[in-house]
């Protein structure tokens, strides 16, 4: 998007008034939102006593846990390598290898597809960057394992992923009523 | 002489000049896009993007009169007092309706082509497009057709520039891409059973604005952006063309042609297009070994280099070859090496490679049969310090006259080259020490096995066949274990610092006069070292 874009509304911090200028009539205000939030937490704690409990993780359509690679309509894996994840990654945790694909009616596939989810820091720009919403974060966030080479995720790995979470959570796109490219 | 005023800016033409619109126009940092003119074809005006308004300043009243129709800017010669606008609504109303009818039909793979980040259609639609697609066809096909053995086509992608077309038809002058159909089925094609097979073929990848045509070795081996670009000189011939090396974490992905009028103009060949791929090669060497008595032992550099020197001390007769395949800079410094510690050490030309007839195109570019891209710089430093050119076929004569204590060979080459007769001779010798890429028999009696470089690890400079030094800088960093020539002898010389090229230089065309020229840092596109040499020199000598 260009910085002159007609879509594009500009607009300005509004200037101090009078309270703001005297400083002490804002002080108070801010400070009482302090307290009032402290109440709230007393009362009624966000926080879960885990592992014992599972925490509520709210909406699991912005909820940013372990990565999926998702499968088409005939189970082949949707990603075309167009490597927009990799170069979004701020981290540089996602390695692709893109070859020519088997099948007739695409051009380009991964032949390789590895997250390091140790170096990962779950922004999900990888999600955001994919034009053909293949890869996906789900709302697993309890990810552990017993060597480094265990948390580097390959292509089965993330399919599998995606075999065991496709009934809880479909993919974001249908759930969010956009029609999956075809 | 002449002023042209372009978007109210005055530019001043030198006499004599024949400049269209864009060209004009590039003089001032302005960009007028286009997709069918190349400054290499001849023009054609069909793509209708770099369409500009003209006009013309009254000299008497200076009034400016614009024409009313838009006309295309690279057919249009800039001429005294013309007036060019690209900065007006009629001129980018135009450029957004070229964008907006180019895309109607493009299937907008972006993901997938392997053009983008360096695709024309990308960039000029970013700058000069509508913001929204107006049209509701979806033709989004992807139709692939082969064109050759290097070359693919995307049909759909195509913008119908006729580049490509224009290319084999001026450039290498071997006619196989065609147009057929007409109107708005028109697309570009081969007439079947004669694919697009000459050795100029990779160019057309590089010339085609969209991603239409993609060179099949670089298909989806790596998106562009993640790749460095670095200015280098082709090794493959003695034309020595200069080059970009692209390449991501020190691997190499492609070579493409680097713009130089006086030796490539904008091409380059598939020989050397291709031919880097002994860089990475898994037979290379990367070891340095030393043989005691029948065994090697792998040896760090710095214990080598230090016992190389002490053995080579003791040494009365010493003997180098210099391979062709070195850069100007290594040869002298290994020549200088030599003569440090043997005053009459002899320093010889290693093997030339031959292959074939000079190959020469319609426009001139030429492929040389001499394989190699220094023969003239390093037979230069040989003579200059021996005195007289000895060559690698004068070599076994030398050596059966004279006995030699010990003899340094240098290689680089990317294939195999010793002669079976010629490392037979070479073993005889009681200390011989070989600088290589690949394993050879000589390489393999080596009392010292050096792990050479490749020409994308170098640093220094060539001299191609018509005298022309270009100088150039490392692209990639060598594998694991190996050294540059150029480092290992500046370790040995004992200078300080590290190895730099432009400072060997610089001592060495005070020293040679054959190399004055490059005396001062040497420009992008190199210097030629004959010019100067023939005017320093009296009528009748010869150089």
């Amino acid at each position: 998007m260009r910085s002159d874009d007609p879509n594009i509304t500009w607009i300005k911090e509004p200037e101090l008034r009078l309270a703001g200028r005297m400083y002490l009539p804002l002080f108070a205000e801010g400070l009482a939102t302090t307290f009032r939030h402290m109440a709230k937490a007393i009362t009624n704690p966000v926080t879960v006593s885990y592992p014992e409990e599972e925490p509520d993780i709210g909406n699991p359509l912005i909820y940013r846990g372990v990565h999926r690679l998702n499968r088409d309509e005939q189970g082949r894996v949707r990603c075309v390598a167009c490597f927009m994840c990799a170069t979004a990654c701020p981290a540089y945790c996602i390695d692709i290898i893109g070859a020519e694909s088997p099948w007739p009616d695409r051009e380009k596939y991964p032949e390789s597809f590895t997250i390091d989810e140790l170096r990962c820091i779950y922004c999900g720009m990888c999600e955001e960057a994919c034009p053909v919403d293949a890869i996906e974060l789900t709302s697993l966030y309890n990810l552990t394992g017993r060597s480094r080479e265990e948390m580097i995720f390959d292509k089965e790995k993330l399919l599998s992923v995606y075999d065991v979470t496709k009934d809880q959570e479909p993919t974001k796109s249908t759930r969010m009523g956009v029609k999956a490219p075809s | 002489m002449g002023t042209v005023i372009i978007d109210g800016q005055e530019v001043e033409l030198k006499d004599g000049e024949r400049l269209n619109c864009i060209q004009l126009a590039a003089r001032v940092q302005n960009d007028i896009p286009r997709y069918c003119w190349h400054p290499g074809l001849t023009v054609v005006a069909s793509c209708r993007m770099c369409l500009v308004q003209i006009g013309k300043k009254d000299p008497k009243t200076g009034e400016i009169s614009i024409t009313p129709k838009l006309v295309p800017g690279c057919q249009t010669l800039v001429s005294d007092g013309m007036v060019i606008v690209t900065t007006s609504d009629e001129v980018k109303n135009s450029r957004a309706m070229v964008e907006e009818d180019l895309l109607l039909r493009h299937p907008v793979d972006c993901p997938i082509c392997d053009k983008a980040g360096e695709c024309y259609l990308q960039d000029y639609h970013f700058q000069y497009g509508r913001d929204e697609r107006r049209a509701d066809i979806k033709p989004f096909t992807s139709r692939r057709r082969e064109m050759g053995d290097t070359i693919t086509l995307f049909v759909d992608r195509c913008v119908m520039c006729t580049r490509c077309v224009r290319f084999t038809r001026e450039i290498s002058g071997t006619n196989e891409m065609m147009i057929i159909d007409r109107g708005a089925r028109d697309e570009i094609d081969v007439f079947p059973g004669f694919p697009l097979a000459n050795k100029l073929s990779g160019n057309v990848a590089d010339i085609c604005p969209v991603g239409a045509l993609c060179d099949k070795e670089f298909l989806y081996e790596q998106r562009v952006w993640y790749m460095k670009s670095h200015d280098n000189v082709c090794a493959g011939c003695s034309t020595g063309c200069s080059i970009f090396v692209h390449e991501n974490q020190e691997r190499i992905y492609r070579l493409m042609p680097r713009e130089n009028q006086q030796i490539n103009q904008w091409w380059m060949c598939d020989d050397g297009r291709y031919g880097w791929k002994h860089v990475h090669d898994e037979q290379r060497v990367t070891t340095p070994r030393k043989r005691e008595g029948d065994t090697y032992t792998n040896i760090e550099w710095s214990p080598l280099l230090a016992g190389l020197d002490a053995t080579l001390k003791n040494a009365k007769r010493l003997a180098v070859v210099l391979s062709p395949m070195l850069t100007v800079e290594e040869a002298y410094l290994l020549a200088k090496y030599a003569r440090t510690i043997d005053e009459h050490a002899l320093i010889a030309v290693g093997y030339v490679p031959v292959e074939g007839e000079d190959e020469t195109f319609k426009s001139g570019f030429t492929i040389r049969a001499e394989k190699c891209p220094n023969r003239l710089g390093v037979s230069k430093v040989a003579s200059h310090f021996q005195g007289e050119l000895v060559a690698w076929s004068d070599l076994p004569a030398r050596l059966a006259s004279e006995t030699f204590d010990a003899l340094w060979l240098t290689g680089g080459y990317g294939h195999a080259w010793l002669a079976d007769d010629m490392a037979a001779t070479l073993v005889n010798i009681p200390t011989l020490i070989v600088q290589d890429m690949f394993t050879s028999a000589a390489y393999e009696a080596a009392t010292y096995q050096l792990p050479g470089a490749s020409f994308a690890e170098r640093e220094g400079s060539y001299v191609n066949h018509a005298d022309r030094l270009q100088s150039f800088q490392w692209a990639i960093r060598p594998p694991q274990g190996v050294q540059p020539e150029g480092r290992v002898y500046w370790q040995l010389l004992k200078l300080p610092g590290l190895y730099n090229g432009r400072r060997v230089m610089e001592d060495l065309a005070r020293e040679i006069v054959y190399f004055a020229a490059a005396q001062q840092p040497v420009p992008p596109t190199g210097v030629d070292l004959k010019v100067n040499l023939l005017a320093a020199q009296p009528a009748g000598a010869t150089v």
